[in-house]
């Protein structure tokens, strides 16, 4: 039906992400999962000191490595993140709208002078809010056990390349938070919707990786005297894979975090030319290396929302 | 006068069920219109449709003259609504939560902390105000859920079934509240099963059943309708044959036996001085005589007794 709107579709919408964003500040489902991310943040940073300072590298990015190193058995800060991160994502939007129907507040909301999708984008950019604010307390802490612990404050290349990586967590965070508005919306019942969250969640993180080459080689048969064919799979498995989030985090991590990385597919030796084995890309480079990575998850926040919003306009309200 | 509140054929319907069958209602300012019927007769879903929080499947709605689904803040910044079982945030007082309605609904600072005071007192909430609604009784929470209407200082207020829940001093409090809020100007539309505070309150009503309205107009008048009059004598005597007797007498609407030597005299007025001459002039002996006006309870049970029976005969001859 087409339909013609009056009124501005952003009223109400700075009062409901505030409300959004308080609720969750003080609530206890949140704090745990921050709590979870917080010792798991020291520990693993407390864990990459103590083996940077064993092996006393000359790296020109020290303090980058500090959010890389992994030291066995605890897996790098860059490692905790992305796996932890959709988790607080998810805790943050599973009940976002089947919450408030549940305790038959959402008719109530509705029937003031808003629009559903200030309600809806007020609810995601609260979540954002959270995220926003949880991800720089703890780029401060890292920076500051860094420069604590290791006596070296981080330098210029370095503050940037760390604060584009928290700009890509930022992203990452929110295509799971748009997720799970998503099944909050379709999903009456809570535990569903998260439930339903988790499960991509597991799938995506853990199974994904296993999935993409069983999917490829059913679409590409490989020859072994064939290297294009070879070449083929390859790529047509780096594209499944890249359909998981965590694939592409996991990539911008790397080009971010790891200047010396040139490419995130096979090399040519074409690409080698004029390249120094083992030297650092500029900064520049490694921007434009990572920018289709960060592109394709904005494609996937706006699409998820496309898909909450569609579903949540015609919902009946009858709560 | 054109109607505040309007509907053309409307309808709406779940797959196969129509819930709401062709309603076409019409509410004068001013006015307090009670929407009667058993449950499920599809009360909530014309107050859903008039709010434009679910779409109808045919026919239109229009409030103050506007389109609910195209100018929806118009309508909604000049309509209160109090769904059935009300609910609001637990952990937020009662005041937190309406100065979260004020703020959407666009009501600012002073203005709205004194609004938010007034509304409150006038339900009695005004000593619990700082108290979380999580404390609060199911009479409390709907008496809160009508200080958010009073607050929001509307036009028109839709109440589903706004005596949920309520005590019978409550009860009397919320008529009262009713009767001024319709004083000050206010429309009122009001869904109930208790049919003596419909009764009290409403200038007009529809009786809903199975998604149509029956009947709609005054109380009075549906009296008339359905039982043919207002008045209902019960009259004991012996020594006359009182139908024949009262046949033909003037604003007599009905006889009917009602036990042995007892009979039931609908009637339009007071008619007691009429049957007790003519019984005497027949020769009875009138021995006990009592009036009482009729019900709005009777003409429910009786008009959905009819439409019941009615029913089955139909169902008899289709089988
Ligand atoms: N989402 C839905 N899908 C299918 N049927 C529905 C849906 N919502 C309501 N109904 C049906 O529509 C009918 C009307 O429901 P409605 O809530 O309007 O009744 P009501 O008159 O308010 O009843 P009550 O007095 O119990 O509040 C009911 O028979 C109900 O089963
Ligand atoms: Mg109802």
């Amino acid at each position: 039906m087409p339909r013609q709107r009056e009124g501005s579709p952003f009223t109400g919408l700075s009062t409901i992400a505030l409300k959004e964003a308080a609720d969750h500040m003080t609530s206890a489902r949140i704090h745990l999962v921050l709590l979870l991310i917080l010792l798991t943040a020291i520990g693993a940073v407390y864990a990459a000191i103590g083996q940077i300072k064993a092996t006393v590298s000359e790296d020109q990015f020290l303090f980058l490595s500090l959010l890389t190193t992994a030291r066995d058995p605890l897996p790098s800060f860059v490692a905790f993140l992305g796996f932890l991160l959709p988790l607080v994502s998810i805790a943050l939007g599973f009940d976002g709208i089947n919450g408030e129907y549940n305790r038959r507040t959402l008719s109530r909301v509705l029937a003031q002078p808003i629009y559903r999708d200030a309600f809806l984008t007020g609810k995601f950019l609260g979540g954002l809010l959270v995220i926003a604010i949880c991800l720089l307390a703890l780029w401060l802490l890292v920076t500051g056990m860094g420069i604590l612990l290791l006596g070296l404050p981080p330098g210029g290349e370095e503050v940037i390349r760390g604060l584009a990586f928290l700009l890509a967590s930022f992203v990452y965070a929110g295509v799971w938070l748009a997720v799970s508005l998503v099944f909050s919306t379709l999903f009456r019942s809570p535990a569903t919707s998260a439930l339903a969250a988790l499960a991509l969640w597991l799938i995506f993180t853990i199974f994904w990786s296993m999935l993409a080459p069983l999917i490829a080689s059913a679409f590409v048969q490989i020859d072994p005297y064939d290297p294009v064919s070879q070449l083929n799979f390859i790529e047509l498995q780096r594209g499944i894979a890249r359909i998981s989030p965590q694939t592409l985090y996991d990539e911008m991590t790397l080009g971010l975090l790891n200047p010396t990385t040139r490419a995130f597919g096979p090399v040519f030796t074409s690409q080698l030319k004029n390249a120094l084995m083992g030297s650092p890309l500029p900064l520049s480079e490694s921007l434009r290396l990572v920018w289709p990575q960060l592109a394709g998850m904005i494609a996937a926040v706006v699409l998820l929302f496309t898909v909450a919003y569609v579903s949540f306009q015609r919902q009946e309200i009858r709560a | 006068m054109s109607p505040v509140i309007e509907t053309n054929g409307l309808v709406k319907r779940y797959g196969r069920f129509t819930a709401v069958d062709h309603v076409n209602l019409s509410v004068e300012k001013g006015e307090v219109f009670g929407l009667l019927g058993p449950n499920g007769s599809g009360k909530t879903t014309t107050i859903l449709l008039l709010l434009g929080l679910t779409e109808p499947t045919e026919g239109e709605v229009r409030v103050n003259g506007l389109d609910p689904l195209r100018q929806p803040l118009a309508v909604k910044s000049r309509v209160g609504y109090l769904p059935d079982q009300v609910g609001f945030y637990d952990a937020m007082t009662a005041r937190e939560n309406l100065a979260y309605t004020a703020r959407l609904a666009g009501l600012r600072g002073t203005d709205a902390a004194g609004r938010i005071i007034t509304a409150l007192s006038r339900v009695r909430l005004a000593d619990v105000a700082d108290k979380r609604v999580g404390t609060f009784s199911r009479g409390m929470r709907q008496r809160l859920g009508l200080a958010e209407v009073i607050l929001k200082n509307a036009d028109i207020a839709i109440l589903d079934e706004p005596t949920g829940g309520l005590d019978p001093q409550a009860t009397q409090e919320l008529l009262e509240l009713i009767g001024s809020l319709a004083h000050e100007g206010m429309t009122i539309v009001l869904s109930s099963h208790l049919l003596s505070m419909v009764q009290a309150v409403c200038h007009r009503v529809a009786l809903f059943n199975r998604g149509r309205i029956g009947l709609t107009g005054r109380v009075s008048d549906l009296t008339s309708a359905v039982l043919g009059g207002a008045y209902e004598v019960e009259v004991e005597a012996s020594g006359a044959d009182v139908p024949a007797v009262l046949g033909g007498a003037e604003h007599v609407t009905g006889i009917a036996v009602a036990g042995p030597g007892l009979w039931r005299v609908d009637a339009d007025a007071d008619v007691r001085p009429q049957i007790a001459r003519r019984i005497v002039e027949a020769g009875g002996a009138l021995k006990n005589m009592s009036i009482r006006r009729t019900t709005l309870d009777e003409v429910y049970v009786r008009y959905f007794q009819e439409t019941k029976n009615q029913q089955e005969k139909k169902d008899a001859e289709a089988a």
